[in-house]
């Protein structure tokens, strides 16, 4: 009749579409759909959308980060340089293979692999904690130092860096309690995304479990299809954040 | 009676029953309620729920018109009063508005007007109504220990500096109900754009599933600013780090930025369905498509659009730059051009109908009128010059209840009659729900007009204490409110009578062309008993009276 029945049912003028009326009714196929084809449609549109309340939730974040790096741009500077970037880059080297992994497991999902699934779920899941891990060591190390914004935060860093065998130049003392704001940013903003990588490796335990009892080996697979997009996107806030507060401004000295 | 005075249309009640198998005794027991993957069955919950706390926020509503009966600070302390405020408006914004319509009707409707089963995600559907007692427990419980008193507008540096009050409380049953509205509007937008039945276009939705499509994105796309603006101010709070704090280096204005960003979108959640309901309920009451169809449904994505390029006209006197306060004030009078289309057009499709005036339609002429008044006093306020003088005062007040009471809770309530037959089965009584919504309509002018008035004499708004001139109009508005106490109990009553003693509706006893009154009332579990093939317009009364004519055929 017209084009919006091809969107509700995508294969009515398919003419090469064989398996249709096999019907290989999966029993992960919930009745309120049309079809199965339909039911996965609806997962993964409804992933991309939750996904743009995600984008819309850290572009909160995004844009304090905005403002006050324009206001407090020298404090911003300091602070920024106190992040240690080795760290950071070999975190977003473990991220990014974290993700890779990911990407192999949905194909394995897809090509009906089991074991090739479960094992890669398993190497996604170790490289998220790996991730975690090393950001447990780059916290600790601002616990150590008084970075910690709040009662016991100190500037005395940034007031009078040579003391402390930095190349820094020093700060005005207003400005240096300015840095409190980009901890305070670095924390909420890191903080944040690795809420969401624990909330995604919980997530990880309970699909790999499932993957063992073999529940995506059968051509059902949008859980991990969808939760591969979720982990994607981690991964790319990330790729946001390494250089906003790890790489800008850096500067030979 | 004679034919031309109304379209009800029932069944013989002699020999009327109600459909044996309905969504209603499909199940039984009290677990078949709290476990439902049904979407009907969870707009009843959500019925239930935010007619329950639409009173709690109506009772605070009471208390600050009794305390403003006298000039004098009598009934409440300074600080009691600010709580009773920031409760009545917490309540009657997260907890009744923003899901008043979606969450009841929306969810009841919007698979059936589009001729499906269910929405695309039932388990989300019920998590949704979980959360939203989640966060409604929550903000009781602020209030039980002690309440808060910021307004519901959290305003900073208020909310994290300066106030020893439960914010944090407050603010997290807020961030619980957000998520609540989130997943209410992704399950709207999925379900809308993968699950139409076949022949069911864009362009033959009825225009409450256009207006819910727009309100679902603003929800969508707003609401996560609001959860991570209120992630900061609990921290703010609990760490004492200054985000928002100037004498820590905080920006008091980024709050508003980032607050204003949903909850100015936030208000076209509040009315978008709203909208939806005026649109079925006018065209089914003069029996005619709605005028200029197309540019409805693209106002309602106007509107949501625009919605988000107009959010600082909150802020004209907090300091923003003359020329971003000019840019705002410009962008806000375009709201008012998709909103002045959808009130020409439902004029328009009055003119010349074969108008009756069942209460669903009353409560519609309630909307037109009263929303007019909100929108146009609305465009005052954008007004930058105007702004200046009647900010902060009772003229805001009476602008937004125009807008949110006036409009949204007199669409909610016309709807709730107009579906009632079909979510129930039976019919209320006509006469007494006529007499609540003239009570309604009575009542509310009377509350807020005169607050206009005061507003314009410079009354500030969220004070408990006013000079002596001001009494006579603030009494007036007491006894408005009063009668709109009344207003609001009635259909209380007779709809809570009409479940037993009712009459029996029949499938379609307003005879009109949804979907949804071509099944049984109470509908099944599953709505249809096969996928209904579309092939004709929304609103098309041809086709219903062809239908009904081969019906009758049919059975002879």
């Amino acid at each position: 009749m017209d084009n919006a029945i091809v969107a509700t049912h995508p294969h009515t003028h398919e003419t090469a579409v064989p398996a249709e009326h096999e019907h290989v009714a999966l029993p992960q196929h919930r009745h309120h759909f049309e079809t199965q084809e339909q039911q996965r449609e609806a997962g993964t549109f409804g992933m991309w959308l939750f996904l743009l309340t995600e984008i819309m939730f850290f572009g909160g974040l995004f844009f304090a980060y905005l403002l006050y790096r324009n206001w407090y741009n020298p404090a911003f500077v300091a602070a920024s340089n106190q992040l240690s970037i080795p760290l950071g880059t070999a975190n977003t080297a473990i991220l990014i293979s974290s993700g890779f992994f990911m990407a192999l497991g949905v194909w394995a999902a897809e090509v009906k692999k089991k074991n090739l699934l479960v094992l890669f779920l398993v190497l996604t899941t170790v490289f998220g904690l790996a991730f975690l891990g090393v950001k447990y060591f780059e916290y600790k190390e601002k616990w150590e130092l008084h970075h910690i914004p709040g009662a016991s935060f100190d500037v005395s860093q940034f007031i009078n860096p040579h003391a402390y065998g930095l190349k820094e130049e020093p700060l005005a003392p207003d400005m240096a309690q300015k840095t409190q704001v980009f901890f305070f940013l670095y924390f909420a903003m890191t903080g944040m995304h690795a809420l969401h990588m624990i909330i995604g490796i919980g997530l990880l335990f309970w699909l790999t479990w499932r993957a063992n009892r073999g529940e995506f080996s059968a051509g059902y697979v949008a859980p991990i299809e969808n939760f591969g997009l979720y982990w994607h996107f981690v991964d790319i806030v990330w790729i946001f954040l390494f250089p906003l507060l790890y790489l800008i401004n850096r500067h030979p000295v | 009676m004679s034919a031309t005075h109304t379209i009800v249309n029932l069944p013989d009640q002699r020999t009327a029953t109600l459909p044996k198998r309905t969504y209603l005794n499909n199940e039984d027991g009290l677990l078949s309620w709290l476990l439902t993957g049904d979407h009907k069955r969870i707009a009843m919950l959500y019925l239930v729920s935010i007619t329950f706390f639409f009173f709690i926020g109506g009772a605070f509503a009471g208390l600050i018109r009794l305390e403003l009966l006298t000039p004098q600070p009598d009934l409440v302390a300074a600080d009691t009063y600010n709580k009773f405020f920031s409760m009545h408006g917490i309540i009657m914004v997260f907890l009744f508005l923003v899901p008043s319509v979606p969450a009841t009707l929306g969810n009841f409707l919007i698979p059936i007007m589009i001729g499906t089963k269910d929405l695309a995600f039932p388990k989300i559907n019920l998590l949704s109504w979980y959360l939203y007692w989640l966060g409604g427990l929550v903000v009781l419980g602020a209030m039980v220990l002690g309440g808060v008193d910021t307004g519901w507008t959290f305003t900073t540096p208020l909310s994290t500096h300066y106030l020893n009050t439960h914010v944090v409380t407050a603010a997290m049953g807020v961030f619980i109900l957000g998520f609540s509205s989130i997943f209410t509007g992704l399950n709207f937008i999925v379900t809308i754009h993968r699950m139409r039945a076949p022949g069911m276009t864009w362009f033959r939705m009825p225009l409450f599933v256009w207006s819910h499509y727009a309100a679902s994105i603003l929800m969508v796309l707003g609401t996560p600013v609001l959860a991570i603006t209120l992630v900061l101010v609990a921290l703010e709070r609990l760490f004492g780090i200054g985000v928002f704090d100037p004498t820590k280096g905080g920006d008091p204005l980024l709050f508003q930025h980032l607050f204003w960003f949903y909850s100015h979108p936030a208000v076209y959640i509040m009315i978008l369905p709203g909208m939806g309901v005026i649109s079925e309920v006018i065209s089914t009451f003069s029996r005619k498509r709605v005028f200029g169809y197309t540019a409805v449904a693209f106002s309602s994505v106007a509107i949501a659009l625009f919605g988000f390029f107009v959010w600082a006209h909150h802020m004209f006197i907090m300091g923003v730059s003359n020329y971003s306060a000019l840019v705002f004030s410009l962008l806000t009078m375009l709201v008012a051009v998709p909103s002045a289309i959808k009130i020409f057009n439902w004029s328009f499709t009055l003119q010349k109908g074969s108008i009756t005036f069942e209460t669903p339609m009353l409560y519609a002429f309630g909307f037109l009128g009263l929303f007019t008044i909100g929108g146009m006093t609305g465009v005052f306020l954008g007004a930058l010059g105007m702004d200046i003088h009647l900010t902060e005062t009772y003229f805001i007040v009476a602008h937004f209840h125009f807008v949110m009471v006036g409009g949204m809770l007199m669409a909610f309530l016309a709807g709730i009659h107009f579906w009632w037959p079909k979510m129930t089965g039976r019919m209320y009584s006509e006469s007494l729900s006529k007499l609540a919504a003239v009570t309604t309509f009575i009542g509310f002018n009377l509350t807020f007009l005169p607050q206009f008035i005061l507003g314009y004499l410079g009354m500030p708004r969220r004070y408990h204490a006013y000079p002596q001139e001001f009494q006579v109009l603030n009494v007036l508005s007491t006894a408005g409110a009063t009668v709109l106490g009344v207003g609001y109990m009635l259909p209380l009553i007779y709809l809570a009578w009409s479940l037993k003693y009712g009459a029996i509706a029949g499938n379609n006893p307003w005879q009109a062309t949804g979907l949804e009154w071509q099944i049984q009332s109470p509908p099944l579990t599953e709505n249809f008993i096969e996928t209904p093939i579309v092939d004709h317009e929304a609103y098309d009364y041809e086709w219903l009276e062809h239908k009904t004519a081969h019906e009758v055929t049919t059975v002879g």
